[in-house]
């Protein structure tokens, strides 16, 4: 069976959505994290199946999803700084106990 | 040649980039391509659901590795070679490794579990799977004029010579984020004295 | 005969060549041969006497026999691809699972050989079953690599530690030492500590494995010795040498040890850290060239000694030195080997494995040593280039065997092997040499020394590569006189060690002392 754009939309689809339970449903900081992952490379997944196969021979897809690695990388670190400062400050990750700012 | 080669194609002539005259095509509908798509997005879409389900972090950052390595086999498919190594490089190799320091300066034992309510698990999977029915009745009610069969793949002096003249704005910019990411992060994990 | 293979090809599985090759031939194969060591070794009582009088022939024949048989295979292969298949008459239409050839009609258009040939030669036709050999032939390399660094490594530090190494098992110098250590490992108990996390612990061995095998799939032994020649090769071979941290980290931390979880997180500080020097270091020949690609790096050096990269400019020179001290510590070796410290952490990140899965750790870790060292030899100097100006050949025409001796002499997979293999003798030979760095010695090197003479390397060469593209001949006349400068400062070092080491081995009794002398014969 040939395999069409559908197939890797579906998979980029199935991911961010997977990545969208995760970060609904972890309480770990870097739970949460690791699921921003996934929705950042199911996108990137989109861009390059577009690329191929909307516009063969173009690297329009491939440079955008160059730039989602690039500044995942970026937020993956300042992130998890911002995590071992909660961790710092509450000996904990557990986001359900960072609540000083509920009002 | 991409990395699939013309083992996945049917016939023996392959596209050559007339600009740098290499060649680098994706696959066409050969059984091969097939089995290896499912391979890939099998593995892809089984670590995905490993991360969700995973308790244990340090687990779940594990089949987060292997949900990237599949990423990056996704995009050797897709003849985006430079994209999959890349990939490899940056993600699997940097982003993966400093959310594993993450996990390990963070968690207290090797077995620490967060748990959820099951209605807040029901409700996340109810969501999930709502938007995923929208997203897959989308994806297959639109009629995309995909082009299949054999088309050359991205090459690597086609990326640079882009970044340079269309995307040197967009460039320059991720040059000066990551060089405030840097010191923002050094400054924000470093010892209280 | 023809006839026979055509029918059984189609009636046994109905389905493809692949099928064919591994479960039909695939398997009569390994049994006959299986059958027939067995045989061998039920059968006659003198082979181990045998072995211990000639190992040392044995293992040469061995291995040269194995180069005749991959030059011989490359050969097929191309007379496959090229004469075989583009001679079929109608190239659209098809034969069965896509073959453009049928038995038929192999042995028509081989008319010399028996019918036989043409069944045998039949699954070649596809670039699957081809891959498939070849992957074999990559993976038996990737397997035997760690097993002879293994050995050749314990007989240097023995010869450095004034004793004699390995000696007795196999016979000539105890060749077949890690052979015998390869089974007493797989004889091992399997031991997992009771709170290691198990399945994490049981899959970190094979996370550190995979990505050196795989590293090999785009390392170029010659120029049409590559598995695939990728356009991005040498992104993927650093991509692919960057996981191996990931199974690190995992052994350190399943197995529940802070010995262990240390060891882990300084190998992943400075696996990481030192991968910035190595890729930029890295850059400097690649910019030079223009190309990312390994095979056409490798051409571009064609033509002997002084057309290597290394010696073209200061700057790549300098920057050899830096990716190659990068490299050691990207390996985990001396002295840079803090991650198996074994006089300060027990044994490191793998204290608690033993038997086969320790042995996955170190066949990862000499792989990954020789992977390193193949990009030195591409990317520096000269890949498959033998230091021979290739003009000398030029006369010799392109008969088969014109062809193998230019590959003997001036460019061939052998040169690429031979260099690789200088190189991993100096990472050896540094091992037990060098005192070992304190991990914040370590990252000093690296962020404070290294990164900065990185960019400042590729920030020069940038700049000598553009006063080349001017045409101006005083710049022409600077660069020869600095290709001849570079290039005799290289020949003196390797002249230097070639005299300095055929000294140490003509006096090799005098220097490994009167004990061992007394004790052992053929020392």
């Amino acid at each position: 069976m040939t395999i069409g754009l559908n197939h890797y939309l579906i998979v980029a689809a199935g991911l961010f959505c997977m990545g969208l339970f995760t970060m609904m449903t972890k309480r770990n900081a870097i739970g949460i994290l690791l699921g921003v992952e996934l929705v950042l490379n199911a996108a990137a997944i989109n861009f390059v199946a577009f690329d191929r196969y909307l516009g063969p021979g173009r690297v329009d897809g491939a440079i955008n999803a160059l730039f989602i690695i690039v500044l995942a990388a970026a937020e993956a670190a300042i992130a998890v700084g911002i995590c071992i400062n909660l961790y710092k400050n509450l000996a904990t990750v557990d986001v359900d106990q960072a609540t000083s700012l509920q009002g | 040649m991409g990395l699939i080669g013309s083992a996945a194609s049917g016939d023996v002539t392959m596209p050559v980039d007339e600009r740098t005259g290499v060649m680098n095509a994706a696959a066409s509908g050969g059984w091969l391509e097939a089995v290896l798509f499912y391979t890939v997005a099998g593995m892809t879409l089984v670590s995905g659901l490993g991360v969700c389900v995973s308790r244990n972090i340090v687990r779940m950052a594990v089949w987060l590795f292997v949900a990237l390595g599949s990423v990056s086999m996704m995009y050797f498919l897709l003849a985006a070679n430079f994209l999959g190594a890349i990939q490899l490089i940056v993600y699997a190799g940097g982003t993966l490794v400093l959310l594993i320091f993450g996990v390990m300066l963070t968690s207290k034992s090797p077995w620490a579990r967060f748990d959820v309510g099951k209605i807040e698990l029901l409700a996340a999977a109810v969501v999930s799977g709502v938007l995923l029915g929208c997203l897959g009745a989308v994806i297959t009610a639109t009629r995309w004029h995909g082009v299949e069969g054999m088309v050359p793949g991205s090459s690597v002096a086609d990326i640079g010579r882009r970044l340079l003249t269309e995307y040197l704005v967009p460039f320059e910019v991720a040059g000066v984020v990551l060089m405030v990411v840097m010191v923002g992060a050094a400054h924000l994990a470093r010892q209280e004295k | 005969m023809a006839a026979v293979g055509n029918w059984a090809a189609k009636a046994l599985f109905g389905g493809h060549p692949v099928a064919l090759l591994f479960l039909v031939v695939g398997p009569l194969v390994t049994a006959a041969a299986a059958l027939g060591a067995a045989l061998a070794v039920k059968t006659w009582r003198g082979w181990g006497r045998f072995l211990y009088r000639h190992g040392g022939k044995v293992l040469l024949s061995a291995v040269v026999g194995t180069c005749i048989a991959v030059w011989l295979t490359a050969l097929l292969f191309g007379w496959v691809t090229t004469d075989l298949v583009a001679r079929a008459d109608d190239p659209s239409r098809t034969s069965w699972f896509g073959a453009p050839l049928t038995v038929t009609e192999l042995t028509g258009s081989l008319p010399m050989l028996p019918g036989w040939v043409a069944v045998l030669l039949w699954p070649l036709q596809f670039a699957i079953v081809r891959d498939l050999i070849g992957l074999g032939a990559l993976l038996g390399f990737f397997n035997l690599i760690p097993m002879y660094t293994i050995w050749w490594e314990r007989k240097v530090a023995g010869r450095i530690q004034s004793r004699l190494g390995p000696m007795r098992v196999g016979g000539w110098h105890g060749w077949s030492q890690s052979i015998a250590d390869g089974i007493k490992l797989i004889l091992k108990e399997d031991l997992i500590p009771a709170q290691a996390d198990g399945p994490l612990f049981r899959a970190a061995p094979y996370f550190a494995v995979i990505p050196a095998a795989l590293a090999f799939l785009a390392l170029p032994f010659g120029a049409t010795y590559v598995f695939r020649d990728l356009d991005v090769g040498l992104v993927f071979v650093l991509g692919v040498l960057g996981i191996e941290v990931v199974g690190v980290i995992m052994a350190g931390w399943a197995s529940n040890n802070k010995w262990s979880v240390y060891g882990a997180m300084r190998e992943a500080c400075q696996m990481v850290s030192y991968e910035i020097p190595m890729g930029m270091a890295l850059l400097v020949p690649v910019s030079a060239v223009g190309t990312l690609n390994l095979v056409k790096i490798g051409e571009a050096q064609a033509g002997g000694w002084f057309d290597w990269l290394a010696f073209q400019n200061p700057f790549i020179f300098v920057a050899f030195v830096c990716y190659y001290i990068a490299s050691l510590a990207s390996c985990k070796r001396a002295p840079f080997d803090l991650p198996e410290a074994e006089s300060e952490l027990v044994a490191g990140f793998h204290t608690e494995y033993s038997g086969l899965r320790w042995s996955f750790f170190f066949f990862a870790e000499y792989a990954a040593m020789f992977v390193v060292s193949g990009l030195a030899v591409i990317l520096f100097l000269g890949g498959w280039q033998s230091p021979l100006p290739s003009a000398w050949g030029d006369s010799w025409g392109d008969g088969i065997l014109a062809q193998g001796l230019k590959g003997i002499l001036f460019s061939g997979p052998i040169w690429f092997v031979l260099k690789c293999v200088f190189f991993l003798y100096v990472q050896l030979w540094l091992r037990w040499t060098l005192p070992r760095i304190r991990i914040d010695q370590v990252l000093y090197g690296c962020v404070q020394v290294m990164l900065p003479m990185t960019m400042i390397l590729l920030l020069g060469n940038a700049l000598w590569v553009w006063a080349s593209t001017s045409e101006r001949g005083s710049w022409k006349v600077i660069e020869q006189i600095t290709n001849w400068i570079l290039g005799l400062i290289g020949a003196t070092f390797a002249l230097g060690f070639v005299v300095i080491a055929a000294y140490g081995f003509y006096h090799r009794r005098r220097l490994v002392g009167n004990l061992v002398q007394d004790a052992m014969a053929g020392a």
